[in-house]
């Protein structure tokens, strides 16, 4: 805490540690379990009585059906497309809006901020959300797993703050050169802005790939189904799930643990990246605004 | 999450002095505000336009007829509101226990950790206990319900412990009894670690030389804790105490609606669910925008009049006058 302070004694060091060790494994415990059972063998699964914590033999075979058979393989297609399409369009759009709000001054500048501001303070409600859809004929639609989240305001406003952050000098020295505004956007401002760039559309990543309520409320059509609902249908509400050559001899168990780890593992893979900056980077700077 | 304070408006100010004409600044600034065209038509459109969708709150609607064209029927949708529709009132007494539960278990845990985590001496436990806390958020909410079942389901992990050990069973899921406690431990589980980073972020800009004077003074640690810590976060807890007021009538659409089939409507119908299963669901659309509109527009009202409470105690609150 602080240096002028004693430590405090060992008996409550020791119980801090034991507290927050405990918490962390409360969180890590159930991933390990979650991978372990997609890795265990049939026998294994079924003497344990469906779940494992450990396998003992670990084999791939879980994932071998999965992916032989055609619903899951195509919902992570859709939700990798999803993800793609959306992340760079989303971070193309919300830098572009975050640049053009980054000149106090400007024409129309503050009342489009308040626009965007005033927008976190209220959701426009799940009925009215789903009639716009509708009525621009995007139920079924991939593009409504994009369209709808494609511009998320508190976003604009850390990228915002950051390019606000710019050295001044930098700019105005461009201009007096002669460079216009998509120059010192594409010269100057983005390749100083790289990492929350970078950060921001991780961020989107990361919500294109989990997202299920736009699927929920506007994808019927289970061939375009996300991973989220295919999970939702199988995991959460346990329908029975098959290879596509019948060859499903393994316990229920491992192949919806299994899907649940092919759900997870992209996330864990981006995790540090985000974990790196958003820490210090993104929360610390919508703190002070 | 959402946080917004002063300097974001603040910084138009100094440029405002000298202020050039419209039609200058127009043609100065037009290839900007085309860069902001994009992502501001997306906002329009999906944000702002909706809102015009809660007409059909006041009329019969027919998905077949249009909402132009189906006839407008005054305020009789709110009558599920007025005559206290039992399903209704089922859904917003949950709405409110669920939210009341989230106030008083989900919202101090995060500053506890975030507490116990600054007053940890080694950097580096505290950035490995971090980086695992954050993790769960990143979830979705079918992750995190597949979770728990598989953990603490009835064919799960825990209980298939406690029945080779014989010590009886824990039967939390698939429970209506227990369901507002499972989405209160799941929303602990999910969200705890991510809650912290706010009060650490504020507890990092606490100057040390206020801890320097309290411990000068003889202060104990856990009186500095009261004196210092605490009211170098307060601006931080009540910000959130307001945007979560705004909350009071959402809560965890997706999180629930997940787990309605298993528990059944009346442990765990909310207003969000109650809305969508009866309109997207069942095509009663009038009397479900009604609800939908009544909660959005207390939930707006909640935000602006606890601001206002705010200001009144010289706090700044989401954002100011």
């Amino acid at each position: 805490m602080s240096t002028a302070t004693t430590p405090a004694g060992v008996p409550v060091r020791a119980a801090k540690g034991v507290v927050l060790t405990l918490c962390c494994l409360l969180v890590i415990l159930p991933f390990v379990a979650v991978i372990s059972t997609s890795l265990a063998d049939q026998q294994q699964v079924t003497a344990a009585g469906g779940y494992v914590l450990w396998p003992d033999n670990p084999n791939l075979d879980a994932y071998r059906v999965l992916f032989s058979g055609d619903v899951v393989t195509r919902a992570v297609l859709v939700s990798i497309g999803i993800t793609l399409v959306g992340t760079t369009l989303s971070l193309g759009c919300t830098t572009l809006l975050a640049y053009g709000l980054s000149r106090p001054g400007s024409f129309a500048g503050k009342p489009i901020l308040m626009l965007v501001l005033f927008s976190l303070l209220f959701s426009p409600g799940i009925i009215p959300l789903y009639l716009t859809v509708k009525q621009l004929g995007l139920l079924d639609s991939y593009w409504s797993l994009i369209l709808p989240t494609l511009i998320n305001a508190f976003n604009v406003i850390v990228m915002r703050a950051f390019f606000l952050e710019l050295p001044k000098e930098l700019l105005d020295s461009a201009k007096i050169d002669g460079a216009g505004e998509l120059t010192i956007l594409a010269r100057i401002v983005l390749p100083l802005s790289k990492a929350i760039i970078a950060v921001i559309g991780l961020f989107y990543a990361v919500a294109y790939w989990n997202s299920f309520f736009s699927a929920l409320l506007y994808i019927t059509d289970n061939a375009k189904y996300p991973l989220s609902l295919v999970l939702r249908t199988y995991v959460v509400n346990n329908a029975t799930i098959g290879g596509g050559d019948g060859a499903t001899a393994l316990p229920q168990q491992s192949l919806q643990m299994a899907m649940l780890v092919v759900s997870i593992v992209p996330i864990v893979c981006v995790y540090p990246f985000l974990q790196k900056h958003f820490a210090k980077g993104i929360m610390i700077g919508a703190v002070k605004g | 999450m959402v946080v917004l304070e002063e300097p974001i408006v603040a910084a138009e100010a100094p440029a405002a002095r000298s202020r050039p004409g419209r039609r200058v600044r127009l043609r100065r600034d037009w290839l900007l505000l085309l860069c902001a065209l994009p992502g501001l038509a997306a906002l329009l459109a999906f944000h702002y336009a909706p809102l015009l969708g809660h007409v059909i709150a006041f009329k019969d609607y027919q998905p077949y007829i249009g909402i132009g064209d189906s006839p407008w029927v005054g305020l009789d949708n709110f009558r599920i509101i007025f005559n206290g529709d039992p399903v209704f009132l089922n859904a917003l007494s949950n709405t409110l226990v669920i939210s009341l539960l989230q106030l008083v278990f989900v919202f101090p845990l995060p500053i506890a950790v975030a507490l116990l985590l600054n007053s940890l001496v080694s950097e580096r436990f505290k950035r490995v206990v971090q980086s695992v806390l954050y993790l769960p958020h990143f979830m979705s909410w079918v992750i995190v319900v597949a979770i728990f079942q598989y953990m603490l389901g009835n064919a799960g992990l825990l209980n298939g412990f406690l029945q080779t050990h014989d010590l009886g069973s824990f039967n939390l899921i698939g429970n209506p009894g227990m369901f507002k406690e499972l989405i209160v431990a799941q929303v602990v589980w999910k969200d705890t670690g991510w809650g912290t980073i706010l009060f650490l972020a504020a507890m990092s800009r606490i100057d040390p030389a206020r801890y320097e004077a309290a411990a000068v003074d003889g202060a104990s640690r856990l009186r500095q804790l009261w004196h210092v810590t605490l009211p170098g976060i307060r601006s931080v807890i009540i910000l959130l105490v307001i945007l979560r007021l705004g909350d009071v009538l959402s809560v965890g659409f997706e999180q629930i609606i997940l787990q309605q089939q298993a528990v059944g409507l009346e442990a765990s119908d909310v207003l969000d669910t109650y809305v969508f299963n009866n309109a997207v669901g069942s095509g009663v659309w009038g009397a479900s925008a009604a609800a939908g509109l009544v909660k959005g527009i207390i939930g707006v009202a909640l935000v602006l009049a606890a601001n206002k409470v705010a200001h009144l105690f010289d706090e700044r609150g989401v954002y100011q006058k």
